[in-house]
């Protein structure tokens, strides 16, 4: 068993900043993840908006340097961790890690983020990599002159489809709704394109590969009659949701969607437990909200050891 | 170039005696992209505490990844990274695209057993 003043449970912007803090005010912080360190933000090419930066920072590069600042004030690291235990009701909370390893602390900061959305249907595991994928910056030249489908009408979903159809032949949107949910600037450079066609109202059901071709099985949510397509890949990008699965069954309350509930100072439902970061519930994700949610949440830390 | 704490495969030969010297090699094979970055940060964590493991990266545009590229148990990948696990040798798991760290483990645990 090794005691710390507080664990934080995620090493992305959130976690990072908590971790500087209360890092540097003495505290013996723990830092782990599922993962390695750094979050979204590490996977994201360049970014613009993270004030200090005149030119965009490669966002492997941010990450690296928050990681790099909370290990210069001593904070210690536990990543590729399994969580498989958590006890976050007694005073001493305790997060257990493999089959062995125990981790004790008065404080626990909830900072695990969220993820790409996963649509869950039969197919979508077995091909990813192989006509299944998720990024359009890996993956898009694989596709040069082909024809694609994607998954989705929000703002990735129309972002990575600019990016797309400078490689390839022709994009077929799948939507649920009858109109795009993107900000409509994206949204419209998409939709004029000419290489681009548009299923409204309509979502996948099941992926099947035949011979070289992807296969959607796609269900019209007004007559539920279901039809087949193919095309030669798929690029999913449905939104987000957030890594909170491991507390569903820890008293933290969570809303419906899985987000964190938290007052204004970051605290949760349990006495010393705080959440920061996209894993919260509020309305703006962003690495500099991010930021700021780790910042107070270690700050109220701070103020109560 | 990748920007990573791997120790890189920089050509063919590197590659053809890293597998002839080592029971145990992963490569990672990728460019500096959201779905490669996660692969070479889980390799980083985990060559410590696999020390039987060679963990490498090799750059998806250079020249000798061609030797991955050509593997036939890569020929109908079409995303990245390229992750191959070799055992005396001999390619015992080939993965496409992004991997989390319990998948990684759970090959490792499987193929280098």
């Amino acid at each position: 068993m090794k005691r710390y003043d507080v664990i934080i449970i995620g090493a992305g912007p959130a976690g990072l900043a908590a971790a500087i803090y209360t890092s540097r005010a003495a505290l013996a912080t723990l830092v782990m993840d599922e993962s390695s360190a750094g979050g979204q933000v590490k996977t994201t090419h360049q970014v613009a908006n993270y004030p200090g930066f005149v030119e965009p920072i490669a966002g492997h590069e941010l990450a690296g340097n928050m990681r790099k600042q909370a290990e210069k004030y001593n904070t210690k690291f536990k990543l590729a961790a399994d969580i498989t235990a958590l006890h976050l009701s007694d005073q001493e909370k305790c997060v257990e890690i493999g089959n062995e390893d125990k981790y004790t602390a008065k404080f626990v900061i909830i900072a695990t983020g969220s993820s790409p959305r996963l649509l869950n249907i039969p197919g979508e595991k077995d091909y990813k990599g192989s006509g299944v994928s998720y990024c359009a910056t890996c993956d898009g030249e694989f596709y040069k002159d082909k024809d694609i489908f994607v998954i989705g009408g929000g703002n990735s979903a129309m972002e990575e489809s600019l990016l797309l159809l400078q490689f390839v032949k022709s994009i077929t949107v799948i939507h649920q709704f009858d109109e795009l949910q993107a900000e409509k600037i994206t949204a419209d450079k998409v939709t004029m394109n000419p290489k681009v066609n548009i299923l409204w109202s309509h979502e996948p059901r099941a992926f099947y590969k035949e011979e070289n071709k992807m296969v959607v099985e796609a269900e019209n949510l007004k007559t539920n009659k279901r039809i087949r397509l193919e095309r030669d890949g798929i690029f999913i990008f449905v939104g987000l949701v957030p890594n909170s699965a491991f507390l569903k069954n820890t008293p933290i309350q969570l809303t419906k969607y899985g987000y964190v509930i938290t007052g204004p100072q970051m605290e949760t439902n349990i006495r010393g437990v705080y959440a920061a970061g996209d894993v919260r519930d509020k309305r703006h994700r962003q690495i500099t909200t991010a930021v700021g949610d780790g910042t107070v949440a270690a700050l109220e830390v701070i103020r109560k050891v | 170039m990748l920007q990573t704490n791997l120790e890189h495969i920089e050509s063919e030969e590197q590659l053809k005696e890293l597998i002839e010297n080592n029971e145990k090699v992963a490569v990672c094979c990728g460019r500096m992209g959201p779905m490669c970055i996660p692969v070479y940060d889980i390799f980083e964590i985990l060559q410590e505490n696999y020390p039987d493991i060679q963990f490498r990266d090799m750059d998806f545009d250079i020249p000798a990844a061609a030797m991955i590229k050509g593997l036939p148990e890569c020929q109908k990948f079409w995303g990245l990274p390229y992750t191959i696990y070799y055992r005396n040798g001999k390619v015992v798991k080939a993965t496409s695209s992004i991997q989390s760290a319990k998948e990684v483990k759970s090959i490792i645990d499987e193929v280098f057993a």
